[in-house]
């Protein structure tokens, strides 16, 4: 396990420690509540969420108390605005969603944080600013801000800064709009923090951050007649170091990379990354459990994970023909796809993601479980974000779940997961072992236990 | 080539002394289960356009297994080719479950017009609704199985069925499909009664090897519950029109 501050362990396990939840504590869900997305910034100092309901939630974490050193900072609320609103397609009769699909962060180059988030159709650069201080002293303005007769005006002064409340704001720099025809799912900004991607089922476009009215299509895979579309984009990511390098992965489970510098229309992967299918398994239900629901590179640039129905998947770049790790999240569901197909479950977007230093994985289940993969050790461990551990500094206890015979203490049978308690977001600070993990409507953040 | 643990669970009852028989019921329940399979995959697509506009990559993956099972049906010699006059008739409104979910009713809709791509597709599932109970629903499901006449011939029109449900995904329009439905007289909110037989009643279905997804004490967030929530909300709308 990765020790403190993400270098090599010392060989002891992380042990994660509750730190703080976000959100109603009620079971009644409002639908606008529900979670659906979560990033921090290149930082780590801010972590952002995305709703349903089209707003985005901004925690700021304290500065470290050195006193009280036995726990890092404390996320709070640093700043909230409404990003998207509902749109009506006047053409189709259809309503556009609001809800947020995808929050990235850009790179801090001011005082100023800016972020993209996008729904189902429109991508928006956010500005946060931050304001502590207010000139006062106008001469041709009241305090309050009425005008003043200038004929009133005797002396005149300098306007000068004065302290006040902070204040944190948020407004849209960029909106870019009208360049997807079906629902975007994956934005990514690219190393040359110019320019970035959108992806929807079918097309991926290229954006200049400075540019709102044109957006270059790279890759499209809509057939000539839709009767013969058999395979959609999933997800699509920009390489973190290569700004001419990219990814995408499909309903079919395949991930293909492309080189914008060797063409324009980018339809012609150079690489093509698929795992051979595994015969025994073979039922009505492999090509949707294979279907890949998210992609992200390591730190590293090296190494990419993708994320299926039951596995995550690590897949070297240099290698195409299979994947060099794969780890099974919930192995248990495969006797259950039948029901998971009824209830539309086995449909479930889950997330996953690396920790800082590439040695750890994490991805979430059904039940509000989520699972780790020590790529090292070859660990893993399953945790249950619940209010019922909600003391500060608890550890969390190890959750197991049986998959068949007889149930040992403290495990969980497959019969009594609750699969509407799951986690699809989560997201590893970039430099220290502090994670997020979205339940429905509340946000959870552990931290590993300090000593 | 099913989910696992199914078959094993038909090849238990085999004996030497029923032999062939005891193969023939493992055949016939595999196909029984696909059937159901293909029934349930057909309501998701119909389902999915009620709503708001479809998630493409669901779509695409379960019109991807109705395929499937058309082909292994196929290969089987299950699934009988169309003769030419089948398929003139107005094969939208012909589709597979609707068929499956509702035989009495055929017999008063007759001939209908072949209408147009957007809101044909939908016509069909609604007007040919009928009240049925859960066991009647399972009754349907368990005899359309073994009939290899009558339903089967009208199979042969679901390819270009599968494809229409395509281009309603880029041309639909709720609001003509609306004023379809408040000409229904069945009511809609009997699907929900139908699909409550397909999912957990009393006869085998494809997941009948499985404990199913609910705890053993009733909750109300019952994992089988969410697609019959999907419909209270259509059936809300439904009755408010």
């Amino acid at each position: 396990w990765v020790g403190r501050g993400g270098g090599a362990g010392g060989g002891n396990d992380i042990q994660w420690c509750f730190s703080q939840v976000k959100g109603a504590v009620d079971d009644d869900v409002a639908e606008a509540d529900i979670i659906s997305t979560v990033e921090f910034n290149h930082s780590g100092e801010l972590l952002a969420t995305g709703d349903k309901g089209g707003r985005v939630v901004i925690f700021q974490q304290e500065q470290e108390n050195k006193i009280q050193s036995h726990s890092r900072g404390e996320y709070n609320v640093y700043s909230t605005f409404q990003s998207h609103e509902p749109e009506f397609d006047y053409l189709k009769s259809l309503e556009i969603e609001e809800k947020i699909n995808k929050i990235r962060w850009l790179p801090q180059k001011n005082a100023a944080q800016f972020l993209l988030s996008t729904n189902d159709k429109t991508i928006k650069l956010w500005k946060i600013s931050e304001r502590d201080k207010r000139p006062e002293g106008y001469n041709l303005k009241e305090e309050d801000g009425r005008y003043r007769d200038p004929t009133t005006v005797t002396t005149l002064r300098v306007p000068v800064f004065r302290p006040m409340d902070l204040m944190v704001e948020a407004s849209p720099r960029r909106i870019f709009a009208n360049a997807h025809t079906y629902h975007i799912n994956s934005i990514s900004i690219n190393s040359d923090y110019e320019t970035y991607l959108s992806a929807d089922d079918l097309r991926i476009n290229l954006w200049h951050l400075e540019i709102t009215d044109r957006s270059f299509n790279i890759v499209d895979i809509k057939p000539a007649n839709m009767e013969e579309l058999t395979e959609v984009i999933t997800a699509a990511e920009f390489h973190p170091n290569s700004c001419n390098t990219f990814v995408y992965s499909s309903s079919k489970g395949t991930i293909r990379l492309c080189d914008m510098r060797a063409s324009a229309l980018c339809d012609r992967h150079s690489k093509l990354f698929e795992e051979p299918e595994d015969p025994s398994n073979r039922s009505f239900f492999s090509e949707i459990i294979s279907s890949i629901s998210d992609v992200k590179f390591s730190h590293s640039g090296r190494y990419m994970m993708t994320r299926d129905y039951l596995s995550v998947k690590i897949w070297d770049l240099n290698m195409e023909n299979r994947p060099v790790e794969t780890y099974q999240v919930h192995e248990y569901l495969r006797s259950k796809l039948c029901s998971l197909y009824e209830n539309d479950c086995i449909f479930d977007k889950f997330e996953c993601c690396w920790n800082g230093s590439d040695s750890v994985v994490m991805t979430g289940s059904y039940n509000n479980f989520f699972r780790m993969f020590d790529r090292n050790t070859k660990r893993d461990i399953t945790l249950e974000a619940s209010r019922e551990n909600n003391k500060p500094r608890t550890v969390l206890k190890p959750r197991k779940v049986c998959a068949s015979g007889k149930r040992k203490k403290d495990e969980i049978s497959v019969d009594s997961l609750d699969f509407n308690k799951k986690i699809l977001h989560t997201a590893w600070h970039p430099k220290e072992n502090i994670i997020a993990v979205a339940t429905t409507n509340n946000l959870y953040i552990f931290q590993d236990k300090v000593n | 080539m099913f989910a696992r643990g199914l078959k094993r669970k038909c090849v238990g009852h085999e004996e030497d002394v029923e032999g062939a028989l005891a193969g023939l019921k493992t055949v016939s329940s595999y196909s029984l289960q696909r059937q159901s399979l293909l029934d349930m995959s057909l309501v998701k697509l119909q389902l999915c356009h009620m709503l708001v506009e479809p998630n493409l990559c669901r779509s695409v993956l379960i019109a991807n297994t109705v395929r499937q099972i058309q082909e292994e049906m196929t290969q089987d010699g299950t699934w009988r080719a169309v003769a030419p006059q089948a398929a003139e008739r107005a094969p939208l409104d012909r589709l597979v479950s609707t068929e499956i979910l509702c035989r009495a009713a055929w017999g008063q809709e007759g001939a209908h017009p072949a209408p147009g791509l957007g809101d044909g597709h939908t016509q069909g599932p609604v007007s040919d609704l009928c009240p049925v109970t859960s066991a009647q629903a399972a009754r349907h499901l368990q005899s359309s199985a073994w009939e290899m006449d009558g339903p089967r011939e009208n199979r042969g029109s679901f390819h270009k069925s599968l494809d229409q449900i395509f281009e309603t995904l880029e041309t639909k329009n709720p609001s003509c499909m609306e004023e379809l439905f408040s000409d229904v007289d069945s009511p809609y909110y009997d699907l929900d009664t139908v699909l409550t037989g397909m999912m957990g009643g009393a006869r085998p279905g494809p997941c009948e090897g499985l404990e199913g997804l609910a705890p053993a004490t009733p909750g109300p967030s019952s994992s089988c519950k969410s697609d019959l929530g999907e419909l209270d909300h259509v059936v809300e709308i439904l009755v408010e029109t």
